[in-house]
């Protein structure tokens, strides 16, 4: 998993030219073989010009056209003509009485989602692990995985029909009870839970398989001997499994905490409504909205870029912590 | 090990690997059990509300808008399928997500590949470099507007191009593909290609490509069903109706609620247009994820591959 994130400092020996021509010493300074790379192998250098040209341009162009956040953007005369207004786009936001609100919804709804999501995907890789003949543990795992296909407008309007205080079984099921039906999605203070849950119901499936591949990594021989000592079930999964799946563990952990300020804008935006704006508008919302429906520019760049360094800077330190306590990162 | 325990090995489950004749305790099985258990709940838990869409798009929608629908079609009836497929909006958003999956997958398949087997190869310098200019994006972006203004600047706003190329090649897809062609293209491959006279692109078309069909496939379909399933993409760089992705159709209907019932009505039609609405919901969900759903089984097998491929250490 780890390799997968190499952003190590480029190593600089790649191997010499390999082929059939004489062999230079590899003693060579970087620059005469990046030279003679190029000579030979000069069409894989064509290959890579297209996309890195998209990365550039969707990529990297987005991150300098940034700077209207400081600007007071004027369409006429572009990004970079406009006027220079330092920070101000940044302090009206922090002034704005909507500022606590929106962050504090985003931390919370993303710290729920990390904490809910985290270990539901692990008990389900354990658990269908631990089964080992083959139908049951397949249908388990092809119904569980099903949902991460269905697109987020489907789910979320699945949540709303399924929830829905006349048609949704919910109610039925509550109602059984003697329970009144309840309007799930005008209660602002469900909204965290409806987000959060419908998202594992959608996900746990895809994220298991991570585990699970995880999971066969590890040598039979662990157990085996750890059974020969006489370990129960629960204590092979405790001693042999948790151990075994903890590197690949850290790494989502900090992925996850990494997106927290970045909490997905379209299953919040959808299932936003005027009754539960209280606790459903987010940074992400609230940019699109200032942005493109009040088209104040400027203004939700520069939300947008606070998320966005907050965001870094979380990656960034919680990589650091896990480095320290695990040893595992994502640069390791 | 294995010699050790072949004299325990029991005979009757010579299948079953790892499962040897030291006896299950009695807290094993009980706990298997248990883990049986929270599986047939988990089972049910993901299961019923698919189970209760589908079973409610096939009911009449009087049956549905009484809510009568749980499991089973109440007085089975195609009636909102039909009225589904009959809506041209509906069908034009159809064909519209078909031409973005099947163009936007040929484009995003290409060029992810154009850039994930150079930097595949030992010999191509600075490809570290590369992979960290990549990496970086999934780290930091502009964000929302400054992403917006380049794709108005190149003319894009309001054309299907829009809904394919700013959204073209994922970090995510590079590192899979790239991981494979390292770990299944032996360099020897490559020089007995070169001393044959093959050049680099002639290496990559008529060698690599062909035996690196699993990778494609996986990344292919990934490609595909994200863009079917895209929709925030056609939200801001679209304006005209006749462009809208079935996703966009049925964020109107279905979360919107903006469907039919035109206002000179008279009372009686108005309610049955209302039953019809609520029905044409789960039918709508069903028909829109028909497509994946076909491919599930064989997608599923595919991208846990996938998955794995771009989880192991490479």
């Amino acid at each position: 998993m780890s390799a997968t994130f190499e952003v190590k400092p480029a190593p600089a020996a790649p191997a010499p030219p390999a082929g059939p021509t004489v062999r230079k010493p590899p003693r060579t300074s970087r620059r005469t073989q990046a030279g003679r790379s190029l000579r030979r192998h000069w069409q894989l250098y064509l290959l890579v010009v297209v996309p890195l040209a998209y990365f550039v341009i969707f990529k990297y162009v987005p991150i300098t056209n940034a700077v209207i956040a400081f600007k007071n953007y004027s369409p006429i005369k572009g990004p970079w003509g406009s006027d220079w207004v330092g920070f101000r786009n940044f302090e009206l936001f922090f002034q704005n009485p909507v500022f606590w609100t929106l962050v504090k919804n985003t931390l919370l709804l993303s710290v729920y989602t990390v904490l809910a999501s985290f270990p539901i995907p692990i008990i389900l890789a354990i658990a269908l692990n631990e089964i080992r003949n083959g139908r049951f543990k397949k249908i388990v795992q092809l119904v569980t995985y099903a949902p991460y296909f269905i697109s987020t407008v489907v789910v979320v309007s699945m949540t709303i029909l399924v929830l829905s205080p006349r048609l949704g079984f919910v109610n039925d099921a509550i109602g059984l009870f003697g329970v009144p039906a309840v309007d799930f999605l005008g209660r602002p203070d469900y909204f965290r839970h409806i987000y959060v849950w419908s998202d594992v119901w959608q996900t746990t499936g895809y994220s298991a398989v991570i585990y699970l591949a995880a999971l066969s990594g590890i040598d039979p021989a662990l157990h085996e001997s750890a059974r020969i000592d006489g370990a129960s079930r629960l204590q092979r999964i405790r001693h042999v499994d948790l151990p075994g799946i903890m590197p690949t563990a850290v790494i989502i952990l900090v992925l996850g905490v990494g997106n927290i300020m970045s909490i997905g804008f379209e299953k919040a935006f959808l299932l936003q409504n005027p009754l539960n704006t209280a606790q459903s508008e987010i940074i992400a919302t609230y940019v699109y909205k200032t942005g493109l429906l009040n088209a104040d520019f400027s203004m939700a760049t520069a939300i947008g870029l606070f998320n966005s360094v907050i965001n870094l800077f979380l990656l960034l330190g919680v990589n650091f912590a896990a480095k320290r306590i695990t040893g595992n990162g994502l640069w390791s | 090990m294995s010699i050790t325990l072949q004299g325990f090995r029991r005979t009757a489950d010579s299948g079953t690997s790892q499962r040897t004749a030291i006896e299950e305790t009695r807290t094993d099985k009980i706990f298997l059990i248990g883990v049986k258990i929270m599986l047939w709940i988990a089972l049910i838990l993901v299961a019923l509300p698919l189970v209760y869409i589908v079973a409610n798009s096939f009911s009449s929608p009087s049956a549905v808008s009484a809510g009568q629908v749980l499991l089973w079609p109440v007085e089975p009836s195609i009636r909102a399928y039909q009225e589904a497929f009959s809506d041209p909006l509906i069908m034009k958003g159809y064909l519209n997500s078909f031409i973005y999956a099947i163009g936007g997958t040929l484009i995003s398949v290409t060029l992810t590949i154009a850039i994930a087997y150079p930097l595949s190869r030992r010999t191509f310098f600075g490809r570290n470099v590369i992979m960290s200019v990549l990496i970086f994006t999934m780290l930091f972006s502009g964000g929302l507007i400054p992403t917006y203004l380049v794709v108005q600047d190149l003319g894009m706003l309001n054309t299907r191009w829009a809904m394919v190329i700013p959204s073209a090649i994922g970090v995510w897809q590079v590192i899979i593909a790239r991981t494979f062609f390292r770990s299944t293209i032996p360099e020897e491959l490559y020089e007995a290609a070169t001393i044959d006279g093959a050049s680099d692109l002639r290496f990559l078309w008529s060698i690599v490509l062909p035996l690196s069909k699993p990778v494609i496939a996986v990344i292919a379909l990934m490609y595909a069903i994200f863009q079917w399933n895209s929709y925030f993409d056609a939200l801001i760089y679209l304006k005209d109706p006749s462009l809208y992705p079935l996703q966009i159709v049925l964020r109107n209907v279905l979360i919107l609620n903006q469907f039919g019932g035109t206002g000179s009505q008279n009372l009686a039609q108005q309610l049955e247009q209302q039953q019809l609405a609520n029905v044409l919901k789960y039918a709508l969900i069903v028909i829109s994820s028909l497509p994946v759903l076909i491919i599930y089984p064989f997608v599923a097998r595919h991208f846990t591959k996938g998955v794995m491929v771009g989880a192991v250490k490479g």
